[in-house]
């Protein structure tokens, strides 16, 4: 067997590794306004996108105009991401419909912070999750991403943009502030040692393209625009050539596709890591910095007698229910800390629908969930 | 016999696949505007593929729908944005946005100055029709001080926005406005402006009629357009009359002509520097 080729370590930054996991995955547009945690990601790309050829960095006016570039450039055929903090995001949020509504391809990473308002602004906190799920107008499918620690940054930035391209919807990675601003030792992939997936773009001759139209996956292929593939595409609601429509059954029709299209990919889009939860009585779900200290609080659990488990959400929504729902076959309590009032803690018993008991650590205070804290609570039963 | 030419170049950049009746008023100087926009592409032969054009909402929101080039109707106020991705990501294409008065001045207001300031390769056309005409007449930056609107029913208090002054004031390559009663002048300009490089601003005066004709002392939407003839004059004679002579009146034609280098052209310049040294270093 041939040796593998040693990967390149380096020692980096959350917010660095989020970087080289967009430039891996081809991102070559990235467009935002700077805001604290999320800034050296924006300061990375701006150094780095210059001199790869055709890399776009542009400074926009606001995090509005940031989607709205970032939206642009993902028509005109980029991968394109774009990075905020809380206050920001929610400045995004119209535009954020606005591709979900148009299918544009995207990345925003999150990096959250204390709120509501200004807020905590160097503090970690978790408390933009339901804002990740709902945090637009109207009904609306949307994935969201987690990572844990640096190295995940790198792969998780990857598995977004790779969504991103593969159901054309844009992707959240939400991250928290520890996890951006922890610096450790990663490796990067060689090539090939990882899927780069982009949009399929349509083999049929430009006047037989719909470009939403239906297909087996739900997802239809999308042209860049200025490629001889003209069409129209809107916000409103419309119907297969895009052009508005409010006739209930192409409203329905178009809905229906866009759920879809995310809903029945479950297997593929919903990622966790499980640890110890073979056999497990008492469960840890927990996603971000937070799963750091589940997992030394179920190490330090184990060797105490505990038979306790830890599912690390590494995708938030859709929510990850069938792995849930495998460990409610076994546990008798599911533990959920987080830096929140409880916003996962609300999915978490919406799944369990009283199976076990579940036991909430939520800290806003802008300091970290420490492992004793959620040793306490699992020791407790 | 013009005008039967005239329809027949529109003919060929209409979309046979979009269901007509479109949205406009009878009266509505839109699709006078749209009208000399198409002609603009034709007379200096742009391909439609190398055309994008980028809507914002309300009454302009909707010409993007009926032209077959690449249409984007965007959200409220971005189309300026949008369409700074699309150019910055290639600039070979034609970007050309079309904005009502809420939708540039208000809304958009801070996408459009720094618009101006980047001075990015993009055509920016604000068909300025006084008032909010889709969500039913509501002032605008634009409505003139005195008149009546669904929102100011006493009056509007304060002074409106100066299209011109503002895109001059943000540094904008090209400025120029027309009306749509002076058909020909609106498509000079508007082909002037297509062709600059950075970042050109064309504002298209427009009559409301329906939401604000009505309500505003004009009987019919002929009256409008016989108040653009009296009230539009060249800016060229604007500019020697007396400060009492200027009163009410409205010039047109270009104000700002000016070979900046567009952003999109500086930045890939300064990309294609660093690869060049990149290959060099290389070697």
């Amino acid at each position: 067997m041939p040796r593998r080729k040693k990967r390149k370590e380096i020692f980096a930054l959350g917010n660095e590794a989020v970087v080289e996991g967009a430039l891996l995955a081809g991102c070559s547009f990235y467009g935002g306004y700077p805001i604290t945690p999320s800034t050296e990601i924006m300061e990375i790309m701006a150094q780095r996108l210059p001199m790869i050829k055709d890399g776009v960095f542009i400074q926009l006016e606001d995090e509005i105009a940031s989607m709205g570039a970032v939206i642009g450039a993902s028509m005109a055929g980029r991968k394109a991401m774009t990075a905020t903090s809380g206050p920001g995001f929610s400045l995004m949020q119209e535009n954020l419909g606005y591709a979900i509504m148009a299918e544009a391809p995207m990345v925003l990473v999150n990096v959250m912070r204390g709120g509501p308002s200004t807020g905590l602004p160097t503090c970690p906190a978790q408390g933009d999750v339901q804002q990740a799920r709902w945090g637009t107008h109207g009904d609306h499918p949307i994935i969201v991403l987690s990572a844990s620690n640096v190295q995940e940054c790198l792969d998780m930035t990857i598995t977004a943009f790779n969504m991103a391209e593969k159901y054309r919807t844009p992707v959240i990675l939400l991250l928290d502030e520890v996890t951006s601003h922890t610096r450790e030792k990663i490796e990067l992939p060689n090539e090939g040692e990882y899927e780069v997936f982009s949009r399929s773009v349509p083999s049929m001759p430009p006047e037989w393209y719909k470009p939403y139209e239906e297909t087996v996956r739900g997802v239809p292929p999308m042209p860049p625009i200025g490629s001889g593939y003209r069409f129209h595409v809107t916000g409103l609601t419309h119907d297969r050539n895009g052009f508005p429509t409010q006739r209930p059954s192409e409203v329905v029709e178009l809905m229906d596709r866009i759920h879809r299209k995310i809903d029945q990919f479950f297997y593929d889009i919903q990622l966790v890591d499980e640890i110890q939860t073979d056999d497990c009585e008492i469960c840890v779900i927990a996603y971000g910095s937070v799963a750091r200290s589940a997992e030394l609080a179920v190490q330090q659990a184990r060797a105490n007698g505990v038979k306790a488990g830890l599912l690390k959400l590494k995708t938030l929504f859709p929510y990850p229910r069938r792995h849930t729902e495998k460990i409610l076959a076994k546990a008798k309590t599911l533990v959920v800390p987080e830096m929140n009032m409880g916003q996962m803690s609300r999915e978490v018993k919406r799944v369990n629908m009283g199976h076990a008991s579940v036991r909430t650590i939520n800290r806003i205070d802008g300091q970290i969930v420490t492992p004793s804290e959620i040793l306490k609570v699992i020791m407790q039963g | 016999m013009s005008s039967i030419t005239g329809n027949e170049v529109i003919h060929q950049y209409l979309r046979h696949n979009k269901k007509f009746p479109h949205v406009l008023c009878a009266g509505c100087g839109h699709g006078i505007v749209l009208g000399t926009l198409i002609r603009s592409i034709h007379s200096l032969s742009i391909p439609k593929d190398d055309v994008v054009v980028v809507a914002g909402i309300g009454c302009s929101g909707r010409l993007a729908v009926y032209v077959d080039f690449n249409t984007v109707h965007t959200t409220h106020g971005r189309a300026l944005s949008f369409a700074t991705g699309i150019k910055m990501a290639n600039p070979k294409l034609n970007v050309i946005t079309i904005m009502g008065d809420g939708d540039a001045l208000s809304i958009g207001g801070n996408h459009l100055i720094h618009a101006a300031r980047r001075n990015i390769g993009v055509t920016a056309l604000v068909l300025n029709n006084n008032i909010y005409g889709m969500t039913g007449g509501q002032s605008s930056p634009a409505t003139p001080a005195g008149s009546t609107t669904m929102t100011n029913p006493y009056g509007q208090l304060d002074k409106s926005f100066d299209t011109v002054e503002l895109a001059r004031g943000a540094g904008a390559n090209y400025v120029a406005r027309g009306t749509v009663f002076h058909v020909n002048k609106l498509e000079s300009i508007m082909t002037e402006a297509i062709q600059r490089s950075g970042f050109s601003l064309v504002e298209a005066i427009t009559p409301c009629h329906t939401q604000f004709g009505r309500k505003n002392k004009y009987k019919s939407s002929v009256d409008m357009y016989k108040w653009l003839k009296k009230t539009a004059i060249p800016v060229e004679r604007y500019e020697k009359m007396s400060e009492k002579e200027r009163e009410g009146r409205m010039p047109i034609g270009e104000f700002v002509k000016k070979d900046r280098t567009g952003f999109e052209e500086k930045y890939y310049a300064m990309q294609a520097d660093f690869l060049k040294a990149e290959a060099k270093g290389g070697k």
